[in-house]
């Protein structure tokens, strides 16, 4: 027996994530630089948190009860964490997934259970978008989280990323999360905000490769409907290229091993980091770089090429 | 004198080059130069004066909503970036 109870689900050691300090990475002792270290969930990304607050939000509401199946367009970690939750819960689950995503994402989806339907690889994650809500419309059975207009997405970071890091530090200057869904940067931002009204909530954003970009016309462009902008202070370009060199970087010098998300982070910190005396730069690393391991930009010294062709946050 | 990096989507509209030269010294300048000498891309870029939702335009890659939109000023030499918004978030 043990002392105290302990947990007896993996959801139940979802979040309360550290947060560590990246001395070596910052550019003058006055200012401190921390990470999220996000990849130390139970599936090894951020989006457990949003995966667990998602489906909890429908169990508690009865849109979501036994005998549904799970439905999520996803490139990877969103999906990796519904399949977790989901066998937890007792859900099936298909991910609507680009067809070019990483071999390990493919295989970590199928061995926790999930289904995989592909979408067209050069449509990126639009094209996985728009055949989800198809397959959504034409079958009833189907339940979609659909994390990119699911108020549980931002409020997961909210209650939880946000609440963590404003538990953590006396001082917030600076936050930097990729862009993605918007889920982070909108309810860990708006969370910051109340407690450190002048927080710059920084936004890094992948440029994508023209291969990825699909060929339909802007009209087809999607804006998360969770998304709003003008809360954003800052929304950085990040090339691939760049976001590799950040990877590199935070393993040299700190021995993070992070995905390609966390490598745009770390470098439009730098970037921000750059222009200030003093302060506190957070940035939210979304997953490990395990996930990444067969792709061939770790040692190319063309990365901008080697990426080109894959979604990869 | 600025160049601006046209996406996939808008290349059949400029004769299918992935990049073009433009004049101005604020967004809307280089954007209005731009569809003087291309008005079909005129519909795709614009809504009522203002950029359309689903277009994005970076200019020292930072997104012009997050700068001064429209008027967000244009450096010789500058790169301007259009890009369709694209779902992320793996």
């Amino acid at each position: 027996m043990a002392v105290r109870a302990q947990p007896a689900s993996l959801l139940d050691l979802v979040g309360s994530t550290p947060l560590l300090e990246l001395p070596r990475l910052s550019p003058r002792p006055a200012v401190r630089l921390y990470a999220k270290l996000e990849g130390q969930n139970p599936s090894g990304s951020i989006k457990d948190r949003v995966a667990k607050a998602m489906l909890e939000a429908a169990e508690a509401t009865g849109e979501l009860a036994p005998g549904r199946r799970l439905l999520e367009p996803t490139s990877g970690n969103t999906g990796i964490a519904l399949a977790l939750a989901a066998r937890l819960r007792g859900y099936p689950l298909t991910c609507v997934v680009p067809a070019n995503v990483t071999a390990e994402r493919r295989r970590l989806l199928q061995l926790y259970g999930a289904e995989i339907v592909d979408s067209p690889g050069e449509e990126g994650s639009n094209g996985a978008v728009r055949l989800a809500l198809d397959l959504a419309e034409s079958d009833q059975g189907f339940f979609m989280p659909f994390q990119y207009a699911n108020e549980a997405n931002p409020r997961a970071h909210y209650e939880g990323t946000g609440a963590e890091i404003v538990d953590a530090l006396e001082r917030v200057d600076v936050l930097v999360a990729g862009l993605g869904t918007g889920g982070t940067l909108m309810g860990a931002g708006e969370r910051l905000r109340e407690t450190f009204p002048d927080v710059v909530v920084a936004a890094a954003e992948p440029l994508p490769g023209d291969e990825v970009m699909g060929l339909r016309s802007l009209e087809d462009g999607y804006v998360p409907p969770i998304l709003d902008v003008s809360k954003l202070d800052r929304k950085l370009l990040v090339t691939n290229a760049e976001a590799v060199a950040g990877l590199r970087l935070l393993l040299e010098r700190e021995a993070v091993l992070g995905g390609v998300s966390s490598g745009a982070v770390v470098h439009a910190a730098l970037q921000l980091a750059d222009d200030l005396e003093e302060g506190v730069v957070v940035c939210v690393l979304a997953d490990g770089g395990w996930k990444y391991l067969s792709a061939d930009f770790w040692d190319a010294t063309d990365a901008e090429s080697a990426m080109e062709r894959t979604v990869w946050w | 004198m600025a160049t601006i990096r046209i996406p996939p989507t808008l290349r059949a509209e400029v004769g299918g080059v992935r990049e073009l030269d433009a004049r101005g010294d604020t967004v809307a300048d280089v954007i209005d130069d731009l569809v003087t000498r291309y008005p079909a891309l005129e519909t795709q870029l614009l809504r009522d004066g203002e950029l359309a939702d689903f277009v994005n335009v970076y200019v020292g890659g930072e997104d012009v909503r997050t700068r001064d939109g429209l008027d967000t000023e244009v450096r010789r030499g500058d790169q301007l970036i259009l890009l369709p918004a694209m779902a992320g978030g793996c």
